[in-house]
């Protein structure tokens, strides 16, 4: 099953792309590259280099406990935290970092940064909509006044978005107005209206009643589907086995774990991932 | 015992009409400057260096935390004692009575207003604030288009209760000669030696305006805070 998507991928990046720098041997474009990223709180280290590659279609599942740095990671990816040490690759491009003051990397260009933070879509576990916009003001807002998209192509863009995650005819609500699983599928349409490289999702069911995970889990499956590139911090397990084709299983600012989910989940080999898969099944 | 009909005679009317006029002018125009001085100023006020938010804050304070008769006589009696000011190009505004009162009342709903505003970007949720950072905004977008509309929203319960204090704060101007609403009283009540009548009415007219003001702001937090009311349906 996975292999046949592979294929797929790479015969469309084939297509599409056609420079052969930055190819995979398995033929599939780099999205994003994260090395050797170090963070520490005070004296207290919660990334201990971790490294990450993502190429064009990969879905990746990062696990582990909590206090494992696991969204401290994917936070530090479009820099939201700002870690001690370590490379940040998107599509190619290296976000220039340098070091502040305070001992922590920053930006050194504001304006490079934002235009690799619009590559990099996120979606937060407490949806962080803006709740003073309708859902079509949320969707057409990073378009319109970020990206500078025409208004109306952003809107006619916004209803397709929001098709794709099951929500036309919501365009006027309000986001206090609507459940969560609704609000969390806005968010994955505003991620989506960027046209992200890749989209960060930052436990995103983790909020949500449980008779409301389902919906949002089923908008992610159908994005893996479509071949989009996602890195996914998340404690629901079934999709770490069945969609994600890549899982990191996090302990303590390292990664015990990682491999093929279907391999590493069914078997793992850590002490570790064996005592986390027995309390969470 | 209480007689009226001095009130309804065509010149007392008129006064109180002007008296009205002047009122509505002075509210207007202070609100107006107050309000739009108040915004880059809440900006200021919420920035990370001292060097941005200390002025803002010494003005605040002192504004704050001094009476506003005593900020229009210092204005108005004060500053005359000085050539320099007398010498100034301002002269010409700062002799006139009610430059001197719009001034000391801008400056005064501007005080209130900025804490006001910084204290509504504050409270901006942290996660809309990264949500912005994580689609690329800059630090400009992100405040023109997320963390003011929302405060300036926020804000309107506020800022309503804020209009009606400068409403009754506009009677301070009798005391520098002009002739509002208050003005207006204390001119029949010297005129004819009767107190209650023409206050009673002065009041009355305040409460109408300010029944107003606070219709006129629930219609508009009905528009702009529809995102807190609860579900219609």
């Amino acid at each position: 099953m996975m292999e046949v998507q592979n294929s797929q991928f790479s015969s469309e990046t084939a297509a599409t792309m056609p420079a052969p720098a930055g190819l995979s041997p398995a033929g599939r474009v780099v999205k994003l590259q994260v090395e050797n990223l170090h963070k520490s709180y005070g004296s207290h280290e919660v990334l201990k280099g971790l490294s990450l590659t993502a190429r064009a279609g990969d879905v990746i599942s990062i696990i582990g406990s909590s206090g494992s740095g696991k969204s401290t990671f994917l936070r530090c990816i479009n820099m939201l935290e700002r870690p001690h040490t370590g490379r940040i690759v998107v599509a190619g491009e290296e976000l220039e970092l340098v070091k502040a003051r305070d001992g922590m990397l920053k930006a050194a260009r504001e304006v490079q940064l934002q235009k690799m933070r619009s590559r990099l879509a996120m979606v937060f576990q407490h949806f962080n909509l803006w709740a003073h916009m309708t859902v079509l003001e949320n969707i057409i807002e990073a378009p319109v006044h970020v990206l500078g998209v025409d208004k109306d192509e952003a809107v006619a863009r916004a209803r397709g978005y929001l098709a794709k995650v099951g929500l036309s005819g919501v365009e006027d609500k309000y986001p206090a107005h609507m459940s969560g699983g609704q609000q969390q599928r806005v968010a994955i349409a505003r991620a989506l209206a960027v046209e992200p490289e890749v989209m960060l999702f930052d436990e995103p069911t983790s909020a949500l009643d449980p008779e409301l995970v389902g919906e949002v889990l089923k908008v992610m499956r159908t994005l893996a589907e479509e071949g989009r590139t996602m890195v996914v911090v998340t404690h629901e397990m079934g999709f770490a086995r069945d969609v994600a084709n890549h899982v990191m299983f996090l302990h303590q600012g390292r990664v015990e774990e990682e491999g093929c989910p279907k391999a590493i989940l069914a078997n793992p080999q850590s002490e570790r991932l064996q005592q986390f898969l027995s309390k969470t099944r | 015992m209480l007689d009226f009909t001095m009130l309804i005679e065509p010149d007392n009317l008129k006064l109180y009409a002007d008296g009205l006029l002047t009122t509505l002018k002075l509210l207007l125009v202070s609100l107006a400057c107050g309000l739009a001085v108040s915004v880059p100023l809440a900006v200021l006020r919420v920035a990370r260096s001292p060097l941005l938010y200390g002025p803002v804050w010494l003005y605040t304070y002192v504004i704050r935390g001094t009476p506003m008769l005593l900020q229009l006589y210092l204005i108005y009696y004060g500053l005359s004692q000085f050539a320099v000011v007398r010498d100034s190009l301002a002269w010409p505004l700062l002799s006139e009575a009610s430059f001197c009162a719009t001034l000391a009342l801008a400056i005064n709903t501007c005080a209130y207003t900025t804490e006001m505003l910084a204290g509504a970007i504050r409270a901006t949720s942290h996660g809309e604030v990264e949500a912005a950072k994580s689609v690329g905004m800059s630090r400009a977008t992100l405040y023109r288009r997320i963390l003011l509309p929302s405060a300036l929203r926020r804000s309107l319960p506020a800022y309503s209760n804020e209009v009606v204090m400068m409403l009754h704060a506009t009677s301070l101007a009798s005391t520098v000669t002009l002739l509002d609403i208050t003005g207006a009283a204390d001119r029949l009540y010297s005129t004819y030696y009767m107190p209650f009548e023409p206050f009673l009415a002065a009041a009355l007219i305040y409460l109408l305006l300010t029944w107003g003001l606070v219709r006129v702001f629930r219609k508009l937090e009905g528009r702009y805070l529809a995102y807190l009311a609860p579900r219609s349906h």
